[in-house]
């Protein structure tokens, strides 16, 4: 199963993906760009129907958006990531393939401050609607 | 024991002759033992209240395992004394974007109502303040008028929550007034009258609840329903609607409307042990003792179907009575109508 | 035809029934739900935050304070996310311990969802019989860790301290009285008549949509969906035990009541083989008193909390302190379907699906 999506994965986007096998989670390192119609492939190809994770990492000169993906009941897991540049932080939104994303979307644009294109109700949602700052961001400082 | 009996009747009867002694026209005296009578109902309720209170919390711990209260007092049993005393202390909150008016005659409205119903009541042999030819409609009609009290406090609170719970209370009510007055007709088609006296003296050989088990049953629902208590707290309902139609209301106000509740929880059980149990009849103890039995012994049953059964849901609630009790209540008239024909 | 005008209610941040500060906006025809927003934050710690400025064994104690209704299990994924980082292999009486004290929690969180739900719809009584014998359970973790709540009892490589003499029997008279406890809230609250009417065929979540929006755990189950990732993908030693997977059929509040019903009797079965097989031994694997994983790793750990999908991605950039942590909280996830089984019903609906999604709001807004 991880092999046929390996092959059709580097058959469709040689060059512009990375993947690691032998972790937890099958792992592709793929660009802002093409994540959505990447994410798209992943769940009308291969019925990876169920986003259980996702969330932003700040590495200082970029953001790196983890998103962990699975198949139920069968458990097959891909885990993606992609990089998103500092000074314009915007990503494609996948509410519309997964309605899970809306909520934790919300929540990594609220503390980490990237912006999902697309996304339907784009607020924040843990913090108050006038915070200023996003406060897992490394250069926050906390008062 | 005979002395027991007529306790009460003798006392009035003694005030009236004194009063009469004292120069008063026989009309004035009659007058003046109608103010007593009333002010004696009002400090029965009083006393009653408090005594159901302390009853209610008693029970409720009981069946949830607690102890209940149990500091203030032998059995906690000044605990709703102490409440009161703190109610009444309390600041007078009256939000500022309330109907006035109506916010503040709502409660007494509601408590006056209550309290009306006890006119009728016989609390023993004889011992009705009015024993009016139509005691049983008056006291549908007026137990019916609870309903504008509830109304006006959801209306004048002027919070979503109260209004929800208003318009709750009306429906509810509205709907549950008709099978409770039908339920009781069958009684009063056997009793072949509407005097509460009757309705007992009628009850001297067989308690109507055997001839009527079916009128009870569907009073007992249509009463609970009536009387806004669990399974039937819509207009309260504190997990959905915070407290419907009571949310704004704080401190005596509040309570207030918690007494009016006591107070028609009592007149409905005593209303129903009149139309069912055989009112004050009942050998041994004073008739005045009977019918406070037999009302506490109903009222039991309440407390227990509150602290045991869930909130039925407003849709259920509402199709419960026009779908199954109207027409339950319908085809018992129609049997009993038959069966009394056949049997003249 | 009258025309009427829609009202909208703030259910909560202040109301009995949202568990906490859940703030349900609500638009009302009548008693009919039009539409439902949920608005979270209003216990928002920024625990994700905290835990870039505490050193991997400091956090610990926060884990607890995610779900405090099952106070063990949150604690343990992070404990396990940690060791799968390090490499750790944690000592076999240590992970039956582990074992016996997540499915200890998931017993009060799920017997204190069965209160939770009989107080929202009306049945006062339920609260207390299921508060009572949550107490044994409490009980047991005081003897164990000191605290009755939030207890703090797993540590990196295994557990504070060894299981004392008295929980042996604690533990084994509470799962005799189990059955009889359970006996009870059937005779109280399942054969009821008017609960059944209230959960039946109210919040119905087809089994697509419960996927598709992310839901996990019982809820996700209850829908028909025979998904635990104690079976799944099995961490810790729970491929050792032998229990089923409850799973319903539609998906309705009625489901996801007896979901946590049948679980309770599933971890009472998987309580007791791991008493039955627990060995003797170390408690703790040999950790460094530092922590500090190599720089760049990383690891998503996922447990099956009471709530469903507990997750916990942590990034190392070599220091003792992890470089981002991150919750997927499931109480979180699992709220965002309320508006979807939430519209067209009632409002007293409502009242049912929010108790019956069973969200901790101190795990929703970390």
């Amino acid at each position: 199963m991880y092999q046929e999506l390996k092959e059709r994965l580097l058959k469709n986007w040689d060059g512009k993906i990375e993947i690691n096998e032998g972790k937890d989670f099958f792992e592709i390192i793929t660009q802002s760009e093409i994540l959505f119609t990447l994410m798209e492939f992943l769940k009308k190809e291969f019925g990876f129907n169920y986003l259980a994770n996702l969330c932003g990492v700040d590495y200082g000169e970029k953001f790196t958006m983890v998103y962990h993906v699975c198949r139920i009941p069968e458990n097959l897991k891909v885990c993606v990531k992609a990089d998103i540049p500092r000074d314009n932080p915007e990503i494609d939104s996948l509410t519309c393939l997964w309605p899970a994303a809306d909520f934790q979307e919300r929540e990594v644009y609220d503390l980490m401050g990237i912006v999902f294109k697309g996304h339907p109700d784009l607020k924040r949602i843990l913090l108050p609607e006038d915070f200023e700052g996003h406060p897992l961001r490394k250069d926050y400082k906390a008062v | 024991m005979r002395g027991a009996e007529t306790f009460f009747i003798d006392l009035a009867r003694l005030i009236v002759t004194w009063l009469e002694k004292q120069g008063m026209s026989p009309l004035v005296a009659d007058i003046v033992l109608l103010v007593i009578q009333f002010i004696c109902i009002a400090a029965i309720v009083t006393v009653n209240i408090i005594i159901l209170i302390w009853l209610e919390r008693k029970i409720s711990g009981f069946i949830q395992q607690r102890l209940g209260p149990n500091r203030l007092g032998p059995w906690g049993i000044f605990q709703t004394i102490a409440d009161a005393i703190k109610l009444l202390t309390k600041e007078d909150i009256i939000p500022s974007q309330t109907d006035k008016i109506i916010f503040r005659t709502a409660p007494i409205v509601f408590i006056v109502i209550s309290l009306m119903l006890y006119v009728v009541i016989p609390f023993g042999d004889g011992m009705a303040i009015v024993d009016l030819n139509m005691g049983v409609l008056y006291f549908i009609s007026v137990g019916s008028l609870g309903t504008i009290a509830l109304l006006m406090a959801g209306w004048g609170s002027n919070n979503k929550w109260s209004l929800l719970g208003a318009m709750r209370a009306v429906a509810q009510m509205i709907s549950y007034e008709i099978p409770l007055a039908f339920s009781l007709l069958g009684v009063i088609m056997i009793a072949g009258s509407l005097k509460m006296s009757d309705i007992i003296a009628a009850q001297n050989n067989v308690w109507f609840v055997f001839l009527q088990p079916v009128a009870f049953i569907t009073y007992f629902i249509a009463a609970t329903a009536e009387l806004n208590r669990g399974p039937f707290d819509m207009p309260e309902a504190e997990q959905e609607l915070t407290a419907g139609a009571y949310t704004e209301y704080s401190g005596m106000r509040w309570a207030l409307f918690f007494l009016a509740e006591y107070t028609n929880l009592f007149a409905v059980s005593a209303m129903a042990a009149v139309m069912f149990f055989g009112g004050w009849q009942g050998p041994w103890l004073p008739s005045w003792l009977w019918l406070p039995i037999k009302a506490y012994i109903i009222m039991l049953v309440f407390f227990w179907l509150k602290w045991t059964l869930p909130r039925i849901r407003m849709d259920h609630l509402m199709s419960f009575s026009w779908k199954v009790l109207i027409p339950v209540t319908l085809v018992n008239l129609v049997v009993t109508g038959c069966v009394l024909q056949f049997f003249k | 035809m009258i025309e009427s005008d829609f009202i909208t209610i703030n259910v909560g941040p202040q109301h009995p029934s949202t568990h906490g500060g859940l703030h349900a906006e609500t638009v009302l025809d009548g008693e009919h739900i039009v539409d439902v927003k949920v608005h979270l934050g209003y216990v928002h710690r920024s625990v994700e935050k905290i835990a870039e400025s505490r050193t991997y064994t400091q956090f610990i104690p926060y884990n607890s304070r995610l779900d405090y209704l099952a106070t063990h299990l949150p604690a343990m994924g992070y404990c396990q996310a940690v060791e799968k980082l390090l490499g750790v292999t944690v000592p076999e009486r240590a992970e039956y311990i582990r074992v016996i004290m997540a499915e200890l929690s998931r017993i009060a969180s799920h017997m204190l969802f069965i209160g939770s739900l009989a107080i929202d719809i009306g049945a006062t009584t339920g609260l207390i019989y299921c508060f009572r014998d949550r107490e044994r359970i409490m009980d047991m973790f005081e003897m164990t860790s000191g605290q009755r709540l939030i207890a703090s009892y797993m540590r990196i490589g295994g557990i504070a301290e060894d299981l004392p003499e008295e929980f042996y029997p604690a533990v084994k008279s509470f799962l005799d009285d189990l059955p009889y406890m359970l006996d009870e809230y059937n005779n109280l609250l399942t054969g009821n008549e008017i609960l059944q009417a209230r959960l039946k065929n109210t919040g119905i979540l087809p089994a697509d949509k419960a996927i598709a929006y992310g839901v996990s755990g019982p809820n996700l189950r209850a829908s028909g969906i025979a998904y635990d990732i104690r079976k799944a993908e099995p961490y810790s030693i729970y491929e050792r035990f032998d229990f089923d997977v409850p799973i319903g059929s539609k998906g309705d509040n009625w489901d996801r009541f007896l979901m946590r019903i049948r679980e309770i009797e599933e971890s009472a079965k998987i309580i007791r083989q791991a008493l039955q097989d627990l060995p003797e031994g170390e408690i703790r694997a040999k950790v460094p008193r530092i922590i500090k994983p190599e720089k760049g790793a990383e690891v998503y750990h996922r447990i099956e909390s009471s709530k469903g999908e507990l997750g916990f991605y942590i990034v190392s950039d070599g220091s003792e302190k992890p470089y981002r942590l991150h919750v997927r909280a499931p109480s979180f996830i699992n709220l965002g379907v309320l508006p979807l089984i939430s519209r067209g019903g009632k409002l007293q609906d409502l009242i049912a699906n929010i108790a019956t999604l069973d969200p901790v709001l101190g795990e929703a807004d970390r």
